[in-house]
């Protein structure tokens, strides 16, 4: 079985990598990570945390959008794009499961992402850093938002998974893999805002509020990152919110969200009859 | 011997179409079989049912004495899609070392397949600058990869030019010889002809014929054709002879007789001794009897 995941995860890896996809998603994170970096430079000192630290905040509110994104534009293909080419039907008669398919998949991509990742947080801190030396201390936070982006990541890879296998077309699986970027990331945190302040500091901000964002996988990881490195004073907005919840909660929607993910996955793509 | 591939009574409906209806066949090892039939026959169907690739609606089919598409058979069985096509990203090389990775296979022995199948050349190039015929081949070496019991061929040699195809046959021919049962549908018919063991026709779902060419030829009872040029000067009194023959304009008598009426035909035109200069007697071809046999349900 593992060899197998491996295989495919190497044709994977090879594909994405001719495709472009590493460049295109480590050059993002590395432009996105250094421009923060820089125009994070100026007001800091009496924040009461290090340098570090502050870039990490920053970083972790790119990561909400930027990740998501290159996961989904990476994934929506990955099973239309099988269909389209043809190369399905053969794939299938092969002794490899549906399930096999998708985690080598997913390995291949989430190598991608956790490459961006380093290389363009690593990108920041080293930007950091050099600034203020005293910034070492916050590695930890940037270790953590290392490997929290990689959840994020995989539960968005397996969202545009199952997606892609529910569309069955490339073009169809494209926009519903936007449609998807727009309303978790973008349009769900608006309508939070929206509730709250029609809200008022009432029974959603204390009650509803904590659960809407736990369910949330873009929120989850934002308030995770931000309540671990009790920068939330530093972030401000939603992120406001993040430390009325525990960690552990955070950090658990942060596990779930990938499994769920790849469990829809695997049962929309087994549904494709090629 | 067990049959490696058994299909009884096999019905598909898409919709309110019957795609196959009440199919029944068996394949033993190391046999070659032709499935012929128009598009939308059901040849495709048919294969991607023995392939586990879509579910039936009654009927039992045994593949190696397994389930179609379960891992097991999955094992046993290797396809070759109808215009197989693989990601223009990866090299010849690196596609079949992936697929022998799937298969348990070492990987190297890539460049070994390739080379069998006469691409050795371009294994380090990626597959989006191949020809079609390029594809094909790397679509049959993926096929010889372990050894399969079943080898299902879906226009195995559409693409080939005439030398790759005789290729092609030939290790169609071992891997024959070595026991696998090899299940292919073509439209090239003269190839059927000569490299196959059996013949099924399929028509509108349903199978119309089955059996060696030979069968097939004599439960057709197709008329023979002759043709007989006559010595210069001799026509008018051959054609006087033969009221029930055409006249061409190139001066030939042709005559069509029932099979059994073959030879004393022969013997009638044989007696006018030197005022024949020449004669050719033409069997059905397979084209034929293939068509016989496919129109019989007024398609």
């Amino acid at each position: 079985m593992t060899s197998r995941i491996l295989a495919t995860a190497l044709s994977e890896f090879r594909i994405a990598f001719r495709n472009r996809w590493v460049a295109i998603a480590t050059g993002m994170m590395v432009l996105f990570a250094l421009v923060l970096a820089a125009a994070g430079a100026a007001p800091t000192g009496d924040v009461g945390v290090d340098r570090l630290s502050v870039t990490v905040a920053s970083l972790t509110s790119l990561a909400v959008y930027l990740v998501p994104l290159l996961a989904l534009l990476m994934s929506f293909d990955a099973v239309a794009g099988e269909v389209e080419r043809g190369t399905l039907p053969l794939l299938l008669t092969y002794p490899v499961s549906r399930l096999e398919i998708l985690i080598g998949k997913l390995a291949a991509h989430l190598a991608i992402l956790g490459l961006a990742a380093c290389l363009g947080y690593g990108a920041a801190a080293l930007v950091a850093v050099w600034a203020d030396p005293a910034a070492i201390k916050g590695l930890g936070a940037l270790w953590r938002l290392i490997w929290s982006s990689v959840l994020l990541g995989a539960t968005f890879l397996g969202a545009g998974y199952a997606l892609s296998a529910l569309s069955r077309r490339p073009s169809g699986a494209a926009g519903l893999a936007i449609a998807l970027w727009l309303a978790a990331v973008v349009l769900y945190d608006l309508a939070l805002l929206a509730l709250i302040v029609s809200d008022g500091g009432g029974a959603f901000t204390t009650g509803a509020l904590p659960v809407a964002l736990l369910a949330n996988p873009a929120d989850a990881f934002r308030v995770f990152n931000l309540s671990a490195a009790e920068a939330v004073a530093a972030a401000g907005g939603i992120g406001g919110a993040a430390g009325a919840i525990p960690l552990w909660q955070s950090a658990a929607s942060l596990f779930l969200w990938p499994l769920a993910a790849l469990a829809l996955a695997v049962a929309a793509f087994r549904k494709v009859t090629p | 011997m067990t049959p490696t591939l058994t299909i009884s009574r096999l019905t598909k409906r898409f919709g309110a179409v019957e795609a196959l209806k009440a199919v029944s066949l068996a394949l033993e090892p190391g046999k070659r079989a032709a499935l012929l039939g128009h598009n939308g026959a059901g040849k495709s169907t048919m294969m991607k049912i023995v392939l586990g690739l879509i579910p039936f609606d009654s009927g039992e089919v045994s593949v190696c004495g397994l389930r179609p598409g379960s891992p097991a058979a999955r094992v046993e069985v290797a396809y070759l899609p109808e215009n197989v096509a693989f990601h223009p990203a990866l090299t010849g090389e690196e596609q079949l070392r992936y697929y022998l990775a799937l298969r348990g296979e070492s990987p190297r022995q890539a460049m070994d397949l390739l080379a069998r199948v006469g691409l050795a050349h371009a294994a380090r190039r990626r597959i989006g600058t191949y020809s079609k015929g390029m594809r094909q081949r790397v679509g049959l070496a993926q096929t010889l990869i372990g050894k399969p019991r079943l080898l299902v061929l879906d226009e195995p040699t559409s693409g080939l030019d005439p030398v790759s195809r005789r290729d092609f046959y030939d290790l169609l021919d071992g891997l024959a010889a070595e026991g696998t049962a090899i299940l292919l549908s073509s439209h090239v018919l003269t190839e059927v002809e000569a490299r196959t063991d059996s013949i099924l026709i399929l028509s509108g779902g349903v199978l119309v014929a089955e059996g060696t060419l030979a069968d097939l030829r004599a439960r057709a009872a197709l008329p023979v054709a002759f043709s007989v040029r006559p010595a210069p000067g001799h026509a008018p009194v051959l054609a006087a002879a033969f009221p029930e023959a055409a006249l061409g304009e190139d001066g030939v008598l042709r005559l069509s007789c029932a099979q059994k009426d073959k030879l004393p035909l022969l013997a009638r035109i044989a007696s006018h001794g030197a005022a024949v200069a020449d004669i050719d007697v033409i069997p059905p071809s397979l084209e034929d009897i293939y068509s016989h046999f496919s129109r019989r349900d007024g398609q």
